[in-house]
């Protein structure tokens, strides 16, 4: 303004490349080969793997051939039973999504095209490790058997809720599989499982701690915090980020994704950070091994960002079509998890096409019979169906006398009112 | 012992009784503390069990509840009152609300020690009084000690309850009480009978008031240094005031509370915080619910006014002697 010669400044409002009505193009996309990354040791030093944050660590190439050094070897039955997993989550998705358009429940989310980030990791951790999932990895929870019927529970409030009907759909809270409460503040669960991670390390424990959440959600402070203690005390602990380049409706970029990945995120925090292709369930289960092996033998924390798409919309609230182009998903450059995996299981020659659709008819089946199983406990539509009592416990450990009040209140309001 | 030693004590022995109990926060570990309350425990109990965070309010609380979810018992120190607002999304949205939301699957037993409070010429960052923010948070316990006995006892307490509890430490009377005649000299502790502070274990149940002196005329409910700004005025005015120390607003004792007031017929609430929907606004609704047949007169608040802390202007702010003098005249009026 004063006299100094120079353009005017600009402020960069970051846009997607593509918009409703655009024709897709990922021809720029740098689809690394699979196989090409190295593996090191699990005591590398993150200064020495920091190429890797930018690089991507693929197993499964085009023909669903395994390659490279990061190829995990599993057996045959470990490699179906994530291929079951996935299968089922997504069966489990389809069937409570359109619950929730009948009217049954009030709200379901989708992690179609992200299944192979948390069915793969939960396989490479130990049944004890402990999950702080955000609300897209249900994957987590099938992978680990928990019944489905007691999550389709908790979707519908109903009276075999276990969360006694408080609990928005989905905000799932498994002890016994080591599945912590979801919240739905976002990140909040990040500094937490370094906390937990911590515990288990100052107790000697061996059992190591993992959390997740999305690119969007890397922008929030609890982040940073957590990184932050996770790097100064070393904890055993995996941070998981799912890229899925979009949070609602904002793309990747206003997380900060045209300057940097989000795996380098943690080269400035000395914590060691893979980046992996998050639709090769082989990929995810050789980074989540290895971090989890870095960190159970006291080489600290390590972050991996998952590179993937959310090929559906962000809720049962969202519509895409309004702020994406339509084709994104479809040309998606690294493909369906599930069929990739399909493909390799094929080739080993332990899977084939017929057993393939048996077994998509056989996990809808299981879906839909846990379905009719929960619905005998009732549906959010026809009412409350936890006692008006529950209500008002566990806000503390033992009811205080105001709770007890307002209690009693509320039942001569409601007994008045004659309902 | 003064309030310091009292603290320090009261976290000494419950480590010494419960191996599950870590203490964390910014320079609490080696160094002790910046007001020396950790002094000495790391150094007894280990780095493990005592130690010094990143400068992070959220991460040393986020940490804290992932603790407790282990299953440990976490007593993270903020150091400042005035510096727990990055905290709160996990204070709010996580520990208060975990029991509840997980169906009681998981909890967090945490305890947030905090120094609070003016009267110091801390200037806005120093001195600030945000029970209110708290008390008005289902699934927390807000308490506050006025005297060394009490901040052991109830700190023992809060550290073994399975809530999380913000436990405000009144920094002004930490090594006197003030009686808020700021230009007279504070009285050590060791002159009161409140520092006979026994060495070994014993506790103050959370949720029960304490009476601190009874009288007629009105009831004065009052918690922190305000507790001591209020006894002395009531005795150089001479009213014959029933005065309350609170020490725990949730759960508040309200049974003490209203058979006070029932009998006395007016009441005066104090608080260093300011006014509006300050913690003095739930207790006037609930003086005035429970007894609104025995009032003789409107419940009158004393309490900061509704601005930031001021530096300079400490003593016209502060609640004091003037203040309450006045608004006991007030009170008694009708
Ligand atoms: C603290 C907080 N801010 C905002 C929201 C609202 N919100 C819910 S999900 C979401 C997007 C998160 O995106 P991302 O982290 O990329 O995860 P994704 O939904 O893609 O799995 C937002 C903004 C919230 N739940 N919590």
């Amino acid at each position: 303004m004063t006299g100094r010669n120079l353009p005017p400044l600009s402020l960069h409002v970051p846009e997607p490349p593509f918009r409703p009505g655009d024709t897709v193009d990922f021809a720029d996309f740098d689809m690394p080969a699979a196989g090409a990354v190295r593996r090191p040791p699990i005591d590398t030093s993150p200064a020495d793997i920091r190429d890797m944050a930018y690089a991507m660590v693929r197993v499964l190439d085009d023909e669903g051939r395994a390659q490279g050094p990061w190829d995990p070897r599993l057996a045959p039955e470990t490699l179906l039973k994530m291929l079951r997993s996935m299968a089922l989550t997504r069966a489990f998705d389809e069937r409570l999504y359109r619950a929730q358009r009948q009217g049954k429940t009030s709200f379901y989310m989708k992690c179609t095209g992200e299944e192979a980030t948390s069915v793969g990791a939960a396989h490479a951790l130990d049944y004890d490790d402990m999950c702080f999932p955000s609300y897209r990895q249900q994957g987590l929870l099938i992978a680990r058997d928990w019944p489905i019927v007691d999550m389709i529970n908790q979707i519908y409030s109903n009276r075999a809720d276990r969360l006694k009907g408080r609990q928005m759909p989905i905000m799932y809270s498994v002890r016994e599989a080591n599945f912590f409460s979801i919240s739905g503040n976002l990140t909040t669960q990040y500094p937490q499982a370094v906390g937990w991670a911590m515990a288990s390390a100052a107790r000697g424990d061996t059992r190591i701690a993992a959390a997740w959440c999305g690119e969007g959600s890397t922008a929030e402070g609890d982040f940073h915090s957590a990184l932050t203690f996770a790097a100064v005390y070393r904890a055993p602990v995996i941070l998981n980020v799912i890229n899925n380049q979009w949070a609602i409706s904002s793309f990747s970029g206003f997380a900060g994704a045209e300057a940097t990945t989000f795996a380098a995120r943690a080269i400035g925090y000395g914590i060691a950070g893979l980046r992996v292709d998050g639709n090769d369930a082989l990929a995810v289960y050789a980074a989540t091994q290895w971090a989890a092996d870095r960190a159970r033998n006291n080489h600290g924390p390590t972050l991996i960002e998952h590179f993937t798409y959310r090929a559906e919309g962000h809720s049962t609230s969202d519509d895409p079509s309004k702020y994406r182009s339509a084709e994104e998903g479809g040309k998606w450059p690294l493909g369906d998890p599930i069929v990739r995996l399909k493909r390799h299981v094929i080739g080993l020659g332990i899977w084939d096409e017929e057993r393939h659709a048996a077994m998509d008819l056989e996990v809808a089946e299981l879906v839909k019979a846990a379905q009719k199983e929960a619905e005998k406990d009732g549906i959010l539509q026809d009412g409350l169906k936890q006692s008006f009592d529950s209500m008002f416990e566990d806000v503390f450990e033992e009811m205080p006398w105001h709770l007890k009040e307002q209690s009693a209140q509320m039942h001569e309001e409601r007994r008045a009112a004659g309902i | 012992m003064n309030m310091i030693q009292a603290i320090n004590s009261a976290i000494d022995v419950a480590m010494g009784r419960d191996g599950a109990i870590v203490v964390l926060g910014e320079d609490v570990g080696y160094f002790g503390g910046v007001f020396k309350a950790t002094e000495g425990l790391q150094k007894k109990y280990g780095k493990t069990r005592v130690f010094d965070t990143p400068i992070s309010e959220c991460g040393i609380i986020g940490v804290a509840v992932g603790m407790a979810t282990y299953g440990l018992r976490p007593v993270p120190e903020i150091q400042f009152a005035d510096y727990i607002y990055p905290a709160l999304d996990q204070l709010v949205s996580e520990a208060a609300r975990l029991r509840y939301r997980s169906g009681g699957e998981f909890n967090a037993p945490i305890t947030v020690r905090t120094p609070f409070g003016g009267g110091i010429f801390g200037g806005q960052t120093h001195s600030q009084s945000p029970e209110g923010i708290f008390t008005h948070v289902a699934g927390l316990k807000t308490v506050i000690p006025s005297n060394p006995y009490d901040a052991k006892g109830l700190l023992i307490a809060a550290i073994e309850d399975n809530d999380p509890v913000i436990f405000f430490e009144p920094k002004r009377i930490y090594n006197g009480p003030f009686d808020g005649h700021y230009d007279r000299p504070v009285q050590p502790w060791s002159r009161f009978a409140e520092s006979a502070v026994p060495e070994d274990y014993y506790t103050v149940p959370l949720g029960k008031a304490r009476v601190v002196r009874e009288g007629n005329d009105v009831t004065v409910l009052a918690y922190g240094t305000m507790v001591h700004v209020a006894h002395s005025v009531i005795q150089e005015t001479g009213v014959d005031a029933e005065l309350i120390d609170l020490r725990t607003l949730v759960p508040l004792d309200i049974e003490t509370v209203v058979a006070s007031v029932r009998k006395t017929g007016r009441c005066m609430v104090v608080h260093e915080a300011t006014k509006t929907s300050g913690f003095g606004a739930e207790l006037s609704a609930l003086v005035q619910e429970h007894c609104f047949h025995w009032l003789e007169a409107p419940v009158q608040r004393v309490t900061g006014w509704d601005t930031p802390y001021p530096h300079s202007f400490e003593w016209a702010y502060f609640p004091g002697p003037v203040r309450l003098t006045e608004a006991f005249k007030r009170v008694m009026q009708d």
